[in-house]
Formats: structure tokens, sequence, C-alpha cells
């Protein structure tokens, strides 16, 4: 709030002096010094738990560090709560947003801002000032719509727009791109430009390194809890930056493509899919041994054929078979039982037991074979734990812990372990690499590649255009609930499918 | 084992330092802590305390509500609340003495405890297929149950005169033991191992923890959460049967506020009531906590009006623990 409105990049906004963080065993931050000039968009990249929300927490005051100072705006300060922060003009949008799914957009912008007359709620006070955050930001969403209605980008906005209504001058955004599609992400940078031409500093947690060389101002890498570097972003370049959060090169990202013999058999076909509006008419095969990767724009539909498919979701109409044999997945149970494996796009709602360790989530679906009469085999069940920790590139031990205590994209991992570990004739993976760092994303798409060459079939669902296009021997192209294209590898272009998925050109219908 | 109970900091890679005392920790064995203590003080101030007769007495007291509590924990560690077990406790004990006068002791035994696992049956169906609120369903049950267990006695006492309904007599079976300790005894270790070892107890966990992702893991969610009705139906009603054999009688009001003081003692164990989190070690540390305590109010003499008072602070202390180690979480 002290912060002078339109300043540009000039002088230190945010002091961090040898900051110290541990959780239990876990050293999250170890003395880490930096400065966050005022008005500047900051870049944070690291590895999996290499500290970045941690750091991003401390800042917005929803965990206190240990050790060292934080001095923001010249003061040196100790935010006891969210609140405190915000007292100072600092908030977060975390990695796993955090609003109110039933209340609807206008409750959640201003909750606990909001305008009272004699301690009651005035709705048309607030929505006056609705739309003057409207035309602020530039959003507009629809102000009583509930929450959790919206698509996840939207729910970004709604975050932005929260902490804009706070008045916030520093803004951690943590993994703000994971989960958009690559238009929406476009969007969301102007967006972040602007704020940054208003005056608010940025605090941008990244895994995508292209977005943070072309966004940020400045960026620090951390590994293992330790700052690094801190450095100008016109300086770096991708390998310079992957070198230092790694310590290590890494040359290729995609593995090369293997497709399957042209009369590898169907392990899954989709006859006439429908669910609601959402789904209208469906047909997809997906053969032993190939990766079919499904491009899209959010809310085109792309999730629910996947959770139809699975029988999380009711469907209405369509006939499902795997390998050749009719099924009826009209419960997971059913699905499971024939084979299908399905990868949830949202880890926190739909994947995780977060109070349970790795060990536990991971053999949950598999405790059948890890179990004599019922009773569990403790040993097998951490030994297979830890066997799938390992092939999906988990530090070995980590499986051990409570999954709420790690970090995001190690979350991802042991959701990865959960779906693979009963080797599946057909994985749908939804988002699979979603808050995962490109270490780790090699490590992923290389076993990936090599289930699809055992004769899985793979289903991918991915935002990210480059993970589709590298990985996958078809792609097909939803909008609107409809297959609008279908390219074979060679044939699929970022070009072609983006306009495909925008509407621009109706290629044939498609299986 | 993994953890079951959340101790986890020991679990993590060492990374340097030794895990400093925390507020898991305070949580996760403060109550046991407390316990020891208790029983170290009470042992000093009162010399009636630490006697074989004074503590095998408190086991056998606390048969019925050490067996409820096994079953509000499979409850609530997945995710629910049953208020229906003092009626069923009351119903059981009635529909034993009925049946037992009616047809035979050994009948009557198992009528006490086919009403609470039917009852409890009717729990789980309101709960998972009927889709309603455990706390509502379990409550309008309860007021049903009560209402018929009022109806079968008239108000009454129902009496049985043949002995061999005393199935567990209130006298010792060996050194002291009484066969409902004996029975507390065995539903402790089978409840335990049910929710520590078996495939059932992991899906428990899970059911209450996330819901959604143990139906995407392909785990029948509303069997499971039916089920941990089911066996708190049948606790409830074999702790009706065991009180209602050791005096050879029951009326319809019995044990009443057992649902509530069953729920206190797994919150105090320090079993989250959100769910997703407890053990059964917890529950068997709660019930005793609280039987320690009401045993000291009576041996020293002080007035039992304050026990209340007591225990209402301990439930107002082991939730706010509770509370703050699940703040600092998020
Ligand atoms: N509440 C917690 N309890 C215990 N350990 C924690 C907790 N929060 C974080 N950690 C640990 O601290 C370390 C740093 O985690 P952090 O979430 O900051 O990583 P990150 O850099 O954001 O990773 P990612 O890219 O995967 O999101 C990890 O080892 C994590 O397991
Ligand atoms: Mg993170």
């Amino acid at each position: 709030m002290s912060a002078p409105r339109g300043s540009t990049s000039s002088g230190p906004y945010v002091e961090l002096r040898g900051i110290s963080k541990r959780f239990g065993g876990v050293q999250a931050l170890s003395d880490v010094s930096l400065t966050i000039a005022r008005g500047s968009i900051h870049a944070l990249v690291g590895e999996n738990g290499a500290g970045k929300s941690t750091l991003g927490k401390i800042l917005a005051g929803g965990i206190q560090h240990d050790a060292g100072e934080l001095i923001v705006g010249g003061r040196a300060v100790r935010y006891r709560s969210p609140h405190d922060a915000l007292v100072d003009g600092v908030t977060i949008i975390a990695q796993e947003l955090a609003l109110v799914p039933q209340r609807t957009v206008l409750e959640n912008v201003f909750l606990g801002v909001e305008s009272r007359t004699l301690g009651v709620v005035d709705r048309r006070a607030l929505l006056r000032r609705y739309e003057r955050l409207v035309e602020r930001s530039g959003f507009a969403l629809p102000p009583s719509m509930p929450a959790g209605a919206l698509r996840l980008a939207d729910q970004q906005k709604l975050e932005i727009m929260r902490a804009i209504a706070r008045d916030a001058r520093l803004i951690v955004m943590d993994e703000p791109t994971a989960g958009l599609a690559t238009d929406e992400a476009k969007k969301l940078f102007a967006d972040i430009r602007r704020l940054q031409a208003d005056g608010v500093t940025i605090v941008y947690v990244s895994h995508f390194l292209d977005e943070v060389l072309s966004l940020a101002d400045t960026v620090t890498v951390l590994r293992d809890g330790c700052h690094v570097r801190t450095a100008p972003a016109a300086g770096e370049t991708r390998d310079s930056l992957i070198g230092s959060m790694l310590g290590r090169p890494l040359t290729t990202v995609f593995p090369p493509k293997a497709p399957p013999p042209p009369d590898a058999p169907a392990v899954l076909s989709v006859r006439g899919l429908v669910r609601g509006r959402v789904v209208r008419g469906v047909d997809l095969d997906v053969r032993a041994g190939e990766i079919v990767g499904m491009a899209g724009l959010i809310g085109s539909g792309r999730s629910e054929v996947a959770r139809a498919i699975y029988g999380a979701d009711h469907r209405d109409a369509g006939a499902i078979s795997v390998c050749g044999r009719r099924v009826d997945p009209r419960s997971p149970r059913h699905a499971a039982r024939a084979g299908i494996s399905l990868l949830p796009e949202s880890r926190k709602h739909d994947g995780l037991v977060m109070l349970r360790s790795g060990v536990e989530n991971i053999t949950l679906p598999h405790l059948d074979g890890l179990s004599r009469a019922h009773v569990v085999a403790p040993r097998r069940q951490r030994g297979a734990a830890a066997q799938m920790g390992a092939r999906v590139g988990l530090r070995a031990g980590r499986e051990r812990a409570p999954v709420f205590t790690l970090s995001g994209g190690n979350q991802q991992k042991v959701l990865f372990a959960k779906a693979l570990m009963h080797e599946p004739r057909l994985l749908i993976a939804d988002e699979p690499t979603r808050g995962v760092d490109v270490g780790a994303k090699e490590a992923i798409y290389e076993l990936i590649v090599s289930l699809a060459a055992a004769g899985m079939g793979v289903l991918l669902i991915s935002s990210e255009l480059e993970e589709v296009l590298g990985l996958a021997h078809r792609v097909l192209v939803m909008r609107e609930g409809r297959l609008v294209g279908a390219f074979a590898d060679g044939e699929a272009t970022e070009g072609n499918v983006m306009s495909a998925a925008f509407g621009a050109v109706a290629e044939g219908r498609s299986r | 084992m993994t953890a079951h109970d959340g101790s986890y900091a020991a679990e993590a890679p060492p990374r340097g330092f030794a895990p400093r005392v925390s507020l898991d920790a305070l949580r996760d064995y403060g109550v046991l802590i407390s316990l020891v203590a208790l029983f170290v003080a009470l042992s000093i101030a009162s010399s009636a305390f630490l006697t074989q007769t004074n503590l095998l007495n408190i086991l056998d007291q606390q048969a019925d509500l050490g067996i409820i509590a096994c079953g509000a924990t499979l409850v609530i560690v997945a995710g629910g609340l049953d208020l229906s077990v003092a009626a069923i406790f009351a119903l059981a004990g009635v529909m034993a003495c009925k049946v037992a006068n009616e047809t035979g002791p050994l009948l009557g035994i198992l009528a006490g405890c086919g009403v609470g696992l039917g009852v409890g049956v009717l729990n789980g169906l309101l709960v998972t297929v009927g889709r309603m609120n455990s706390f509502i369903a379990t409550l309008a049950m309860s007021i049903i149950v009560g209402g018929v267990a009022l109806a079968v006695t008239g108000g009454s006492q129902v009496i049985v005169e043949d002995d061999s309904f005393r199935f567990f007599p209130q006298d010792a079976l060996v050194s002291g033991l009484t066969r409902a300790s004996v029975a507390l005894v065995i539903v402790v270790t089978v409840a335990w191992f049910v929710l520590a070892r078996t495939t059932f107890g992991r899906y428990v966990y899970a059911v209450g923890g996330n819901a959604e992702a143990a139906r995407l893991s392909g785990i029948r969610v509303n069997v499971v959460r039916g089920a941990t009705f089911a066996l708190s139906g049948l606790g409830a009603g074999l702790a009706g049967v065991i009180v209602a054999s050791r005096v050879s009688s029951a009326t319809a009001d019995a044990g009443a506020g057992l649902e509530l003081t069953a729920i206190a003692a797994v919150v105090i164990g320090g079993t989250s009531i959100a769910g997703g989190e407890g053990a059964i070690w917890r529950t068997v540390v709660g019930v005793l906590f609280l039987a320690l305590v009401g045993n000291g109010f009576n041996l020293l003499g002080v007035d039992p009006l304050y026990e209340r008072v007591v225990t209402g602070a301990l439930i107002v202390l082991a939730v706010s623990i509770d509370a703050w180690a699940r703040r600092r979480r998020s």
C-alpha cells in the first residue's frame, strides 16, 4: 500500500536475508538471501521440492520462517498470518487454489473485505465495487456464479481479482499456468503485464522455463532449499536455467516415438459417447501400444470424456469395449477391473488422500494383491510402493511421508505411481505432468513411452500442446463436446491443432 | 508399520537435525503422556487407587463405553458420526430381556446384538443410499429407536428371572477379571486389527480422508461407510446386552448420554473429528483417561459435579490441539 503507483523496477521492495525453514526432518529452505525489486516480475524456478512454494508462503504469511530476516518496504517483518501480510499489501495465489466453491464469484472476491452496513453485508455496494473492479482488472466474470462452477482459468482470474480487491502491491503466483491451455496462459501473461504496469510486483513460480524467460525481469534459481543464483532474465537461457536447477544438463525432452504396428488390436473403442451437453457423440479408438493425444481448449469436454469412459461420471449413451470385449463401466471399480486406469486432473480433489502416506496412496487401488485374507502385508505394500515411486522419479523414502507434506510435483508423482502400479491395459492420463519439474517430466515421458512400447494403450489429455505433439502417435482435437479433428503423426502441428480447437478448420469427424 | 496415526516426522528422510517437539507430536502423544501422569498422580494421592481390585473394577466399568467407543472410532475415521448408539444400547438391552423371557437366555443375548446390528445397517443405508448427513440421520434414528424402546417396555423395567441370562455376571471369571472385561479386551483387539491391518481398515481411512479419491480408486465407498455404521450398531447392541445381563434387567432410558461420552473419548484420544485420521489405541487411551478422571474424583472424595467440568475442559483442549495442528498444515 505504501508503494508509489506506477513506479517501475526501482529499488528493492522485498529483501530476504538468510531465510531458513524446516518441516520436521526436511530442510525446505536454508539460508536464502535475495532481493525483489519494486514493480518487477521476479521468477522462482527449481526442481520439485526445491522450496519455491515454501518461499512464497513465507512472503505471504502462510507459514513463518525459522531463521533469517524478511524486509518488506525497508521494514523487518514477520507475518503471523496471511492477513498480516495483506495489511502490508502482500498476497499469494496458491498452487492449490483456495476458493470457496459453493459461494458466488462476488462473495469470493470480497470475502473478508465485504462492504457492510451495521454489520450486514450490503450486496448493492458490493456489486458497485465489483463493477469498478471489473473495469480495473479487465476480467468480466459473472458475479453470481458459484466459484466451483468456473473453469480453472476463470478461477485463476477470480484469484487475481481477489488480490486486486485487497489492494495487493505484491502478488506471489505459484504455478498459475499449470493446467491452463496455451491460449489462456497467453492471456494470463497479458494480465500480469498489466498488473506490472499498474505498479504491482509479481513473484512468479513456474516450471515452464520459456514462460519465465519471456515474462520475468529477474530469475532466482533454487536447488534443494538453497539459493543458487539471482540474475536478470535477459542473460539466461533455457539450458542455463536447467543446468542450475538440476545440476546437470538436459538434452532431449521427448523420447523418440515408436508407433505400434498397423495391425495392433484396439484396447479401447468408444462409440457414440454422450454425456449431457458436454460430451456430444464421441467415437474413438486406442490401439495397444498407441499413445493417442487429446487436445482442445479448456472446457471442450476432454476430461469429461475421460471420466465417462472410466465410469467416474454417468454417461447417457455410448458403447465402450476394452480389448474387444464390451464393458459397461458403471463405476470406477468396474473400469479398473476391466484394466482401465485414470490419472485424474485434480490431484487434490480426485486423486490423493492428503493425510495418508504416499505408500498408502500408491497402493490404495491395489491392496487386494498386497494382502492375504484381507490382511495387508505391510512390507510388501511398502516394497511395492517404493518400487513404483522409483519408477516415476520420486526420491527414495519420500513415499513414506504423508502426501500433504510433499511438494506439488512430488504429489503428482505419487498419483502417477498409483495409476500405473498394476500396469493397466489402458491409461487415461489427464494432465499427467501438471506441476512436475523438467527433469521429472522427462522421466514421466520416458515411462509413458516405455509402457506403450510394452503394449499399453494411452489416452493422453494435456493442455500443453507441446506435450501432446511430442508424445502422441495420433492427435485428436475436441471442441464443444465433439471430436473435430484427427491428425496422424507428422500431420499434427501447433498451427493445425490450434485452429481445429478454435473451430477455424473443421476436419472430418474421426475416431 | 506406516503411520496409522499421523506420526510421520521420523519417517521423513533425515537431513541434519532431529525433529523438534512439535504441535503434531503433542497431539500424537500428549494424551498418552497425560494418561501416565494422571496414573502416577492418582497412585500417589490415593492408596486405594493402585490396587488390583480398583484397576480391574475400572476395566469392568468401562466395558460398555469402551466397546461403543471402538465402533465410534470406525465411524469417525470414515468421516461420519453416530449419535444413535445410546438409544441402540437401551433397545438392545430391552429386547434381550424381552426375548430371554419369551424364549431363552441365549436367544435373548443374540437378539440384543441382532437389534444393534440391524439398526446399524439402517443407519448405514440412510447415510449412503439415502445420502443423508450422518449427524442428522443418526439423530433421527436415535429418536426413533428410543421411542421403540419406550413402546416395548411401556416405560417400566424389564426383569429376567432366569439366572443363566447372567452371561456377563458381576463376579470375576479369574483373578478379578470379569467376562465383560474380557469382552472389552476382545472387541478392542479385533477393532484395532481391523482398522490397522486389514484392507477394510485402509479403505476406512481413505474414505474418511478423501471420499472422491477413494471412489476413483475403485473402492466401494458406500459399502465401507455403511459397514462402519453397522459395526458401530453391533457394538452398541453388545454393550447393551452386557449391561442388561449384568443386572438381569433393562430400562428404555438406560445409557443416556453414552453417545456423547463415546465421541468425547475418541476425540480426547486424538482421533480427528474431521475423519481420515485416528487409531483404536487412541480411543483406548481416551476411554481410560475419562475413567481415571472419574475414579480419581471418586477416590479423592471431590464433588462429582466438577467431573463434568473437567471432562468438558479436556474435550476443548483435545480439539483445539487438533485444530492447531491442522491449521499448520494448510
Ligand atoms: N507442511 C509441510 N510439512 C512437511 N514438509 C513440507 C511441508 N511443506 C513442504 N514440505 C517439504 O518442503 C520441501 C519444499 O517444498 P515446496 O512445496 O516449497 O517445493 P516446491 O519448490 O514448491 O516444489 P514443486 O515444484 O513440486 O511445487 C519439500 O521437500 C516438501 O516435502
Ligand atoms: Mg510448489
